[in-house]
């Protein structure tokens, strides 16, 4: 079992390809004549196909086709049509949202109303494709978890494109489009409210987010590391524990003094991953909405520790008398 | 498979080394300014300063004119700045500027011919209206540039055009119709280093008085929020102002609040004032030169050349370094010929502007002793002169024992010098107690202590 000791899959197993389980009630039908990619098999399964997208799902590309072409073609205008700067300074180049000064009304298309139709079939889009994921897995008589995940990170876009602005009252809050604009915005919505390290549910998501990565690699390290003792069939470990489990299980007892286990594991996993964006989400809901200034909220509550001075301290100009200029 | 393996971390190696170009090659130095942990760090790139150091080496003085003699306005025809002069000294003056501004064209740059005293070249009209500029800088606006002052050089650097002047930007050409609007943002704008910020923050800042603060000063909302793209625009002026000097966000900021002042390192007064002075330099001096300006010298829009902090800063922290050369100058400093002026009242200095007193304490006491009685009266007395005066009073503490305890401590140390104010004949109205954000300090003798701030 030395294949396992290697990096990427090295065991692709080729049997004739495999239609999907057979559906009850009301089914549609899969299309596409399976065929098998080798290189894809390195990094997965091997065959491709057939596919069934449905109404959900062509919808949903639909939605994400025309949301893609707005933000596409606004930057492509943005350099009057020139395709060697649109590449030029693709990264650059973005969709705003409405200025201020236009609250909650409908701007112009130039002034931000393309922005509005973008997150619109945007949010579309991804909502087809949740609705498809769920109904994809209760079709498959599966528990919807992956659904809910997703859910999870829908939240998050929501509440910056969507329900935020809308309790502050101005479009003009959400994210632009675009990858430079958009990592400018989170600089500086952050500055803006005073430092949103000082957040604690940005906190808790960070923690979780760094959490997730750190439990993906132990859990994948230790399952490829006791694959040579059937580890991999992890879901039959759950319940007849087997010597990969054990070994997996005081491995961990003697390197931390605790240890998952085959099935809890999966639920910490779910649990760090779910609450990344919905921590995130909810620390960016009550910016702006309940708290102003998270640095200041920090001080009165005790969370920033207090430095001894170094500078005598700066005077503010603005605040004393007799300062004309 | 080894070969496939190792084109793989081929690939992965060009990949990297794509990523790496845009950056600065190690090793870097980085000085610490505040307090430990806090990445209150400058950092340097050796191998920029030394390039630096080069380019901003200051040249010789010319010799002092000898003292006397005859007047410029005496002795030359149309002089009308520099007629406080000595007929030698705006002699010296003329040789500097031209070393300093033209020393490829020499004289004829500005002047017309054999006859000196002829404003027919638009370049001696503006070198005039520069000379007051020059002078209004050295002499009201110490509180950016002290006692080290300006001096033509200070941005010409023997070019005729400083090399780091700008107009308004107009933006690229974009499409008409109803597609592309970038609200003034979205591109790589060259003045807030290459961001995707708002690509013309100076003619918003440095000429128009639009508000730059956007940090909330209370922990929860209240009215008259500032919006995300206001937050933006501020945001590119700062990189505007952190690539002119050469330095991070922390050389004036302490970036775990951008905000507050008391946490603020004290360059950050300075460049509020620099602020200012770019504005005032920008709408009295160069903006009325536009009709003097031949076209090819004037911006996309018709707006004259204006000046930035990198105008003369040309990114270093202090320009040339903070050579003093105005004071080899003094022709072109305030008041020629008599004694500096008395400062001004209300711009109490650069070094500690509105600071009325400072008043230290022993360990553990919240007595006042003659001397800080002494300040108090003093105190008092500026107040009586001054009845839109207000103050505001801060007490603190250093860190030795109990914290608790501290807390209290300055807080009565607050109180013993109000009550001493009010004593002194300071009516209660006109002082506040303020509790700063930071009242326990280092333990050392500063750190006890009162401050009397005007506000």
């Amino acid at each position: 079992m030395a294949e396992y000791q290697n990096i990427f899959t090295r065991v692709q197993v080729r049997g004739p390809a495999y239609a999907g389980v057979p559906l009850g009630r009301g089914a549609y039908r899969r299309d596409g004549k399976p065929f098998f990619v080798h290189l894809l098999g390195r990094l997965g399964d091997a065959q491709v196909g057939p596919i069934y997208l449905g109404w959900t799902g062509i919808a949903s590309l639909i939605c994400g086709f025309i949301a893609f072409e707005i933000v596409g073609l606004n930057m492509f205008a943005s350099v009057n049509w020139d395709p060697v700067q649109f590449a030029r300074q693709l990264f650059w180049l973005g969709l705003e949202p409405p200025a201020p000064e236009y609250g909650l009304h409908i701007p112009p298309l130039r002034q931000g109303g393309w922005w509005l139709m973008a997150g619109m079939f945007m949010t579309a889009s991804v909502l087809l494709w949740w609705t498809r994921m769920y109904r994809r897995a209760k079709a498959l008589g599966m528990g919807t978890h992956v659904a809910w995940a997703f859910a999870s990170a829908i939240w998050l876009m929501l509440v910056l494109g969507f329900i935020r602005p809308l309790l502050m009252g101005s479009w003009s809050e959400a994210v632009p489009f675009g990858i430079f604009p958009h990592l400018d915005w989170t600089a500086a919505f952050s500055i803006r409210y005073g430092n949103l390290f000082y957040n604690p549910f940005h906190m808790l998501s960070i923690a979780f987010l760094y959490g997730s990565a750190l439990l993906f690699a132990m859990h994948g390290a230790t399952i490829l590391a006791v694959s040579r003792f059937g580890g991999d069939r992890e879901l039959e470990q759950v319940v007849d524990r087997g010597t990969a489990s054990e070994r997996a299980a005081l491995f961990w007892r003697w390197t931390m003094g605790f240890n998952a286990t085959m099935e809890s594991i999966h639920r910490w996993a779910w649990w760090f991953a779910v609450l990344t964006p919905l921590c995130g989400g909810i620390g960016i809901l009550l910016t702006g909405t309940v708290v102003d200034n998270w640095y200041l909220w920090a001080v009165k509550h005790h969370v920033a520790p207090a430095y001894p001075s170094v500078f005598p301290p700066a005077i503010d100009p603005a605040a004393l008398s007799g300062v004309a200029k | 498979m080894h070969t496939s393996a190792r084109r793989l971390g081929g690939v992965f190696a060009l990949g990297l080394a794509a990523l790496l170009v845009g950056c600065e090659r190690p090793p870097t130095e980085t000085v610490q300014r505040g307090y430990r942990g806090t990445g209150m760090v400058e950092v340097y790139n050796p191998r920029t300063i030394d390039k630096q150091q080069e380019a901003n080496k200051v040249p010789e003085p010319i010799p002092a004119a000898a003292p006397g003699g005859p007047s410029a306005a005496s002795t030359f025809k149309n002089v009308k700045v520099l007629n406080d002069l000595s007929a030698a000294e705006f002699t010296r003056v003329m040789v500097a500027i031209t070393s300093w501004v033209s020393p490829k064209e020499g004289c004829a740059y500005c002047h017309q011919g054999a006859d000196f005293a002829d404003d027919s070249l638009y370049t001696k009209v503006v070198a005039r209206r520069m000379l007051e500029m020059t002078r209004h800088i050295n002499a009201d606006w110490k509180n950016h540039v002290a006692e080290t002052g300006v001096t033509c050089y200070t941005c010409h650097r023997g070019q005729p055009v400083p090399q780091n002047v700008w107009f308004t930007d107009p933006g690229p050409r974009m499409a008409k119709g109803l597609a592309g609007g970038l609200g003034e943002q979205n591109l790589p704008a060259a003045e807030a280093g290459l961001a995707a910020l708002p690509h013309d923050p100076l003619s918003r800042f440095l000429v128009k008085d639009n508000p730059i603060r956007v940090v909330s000063g209370h922990a929860l909302p209240t009215e008259g929020g500032k919006s995300i793209p206001q937050t933006e625009w501020t945001y590119a002026l700062m990189m505007y102002m952190s690539e002119s000097l050469g330095v991070n966000c922390t050389y004036c900021h302490n970036s775990r609040s951008f905000a507050q002042w008391e946490t603020s390192s004290p360059p950050r007064t300075t460049a509020w004032y620099g602020i200012r002075l770019a504005r005032d330099l920008n709408t009295a001096y160069l903006e009325p030169l536009s009709s003097i300006f031949p076209k090819g010298r004037l911006g996309p829009l018709g707006d004259p050349p204006k000046v930035g902090c990198g105008t003369c800063h040309q990114g270093v922290y202090k320009p040339l370094y903070g050579a003093t050369m105005a004071k080899d100058y003094p022709e072109l400093g305030p008041g020629h010929g008599a004694p500096a002026p008395e400062p001004e009242k209300t711009s109490d200095a650069a070094d500690a502007p509105g600071v009325l007193g400072k008043i230290l304490f022993e360990t553990g006491s919240r007595n006042l002793d003659a001397d800080n009685l002494k300040v108090i009266d003093e105190v008092a007395r500026q107040l009586q002169g001054d009845a839109a005066l207000n103050i505001a009073i801060s007490g603190y503490a250093d860190k030795s024992g109990n914290a608790d305890k501290n807390l209290e401590l300055a807080k009565q140390r607050a109180f013993a010098v109000r009550d001493a104010l009010k004593t002194a004949g300071v009516h209660e109205d006109r002082i506040e107690l303020k509790k700063p954000a930071f009242v326990i300090g280092a333990a050392q003798a500063d750190s006890r202590r009162v401050d009397i701030v005007t506000q």
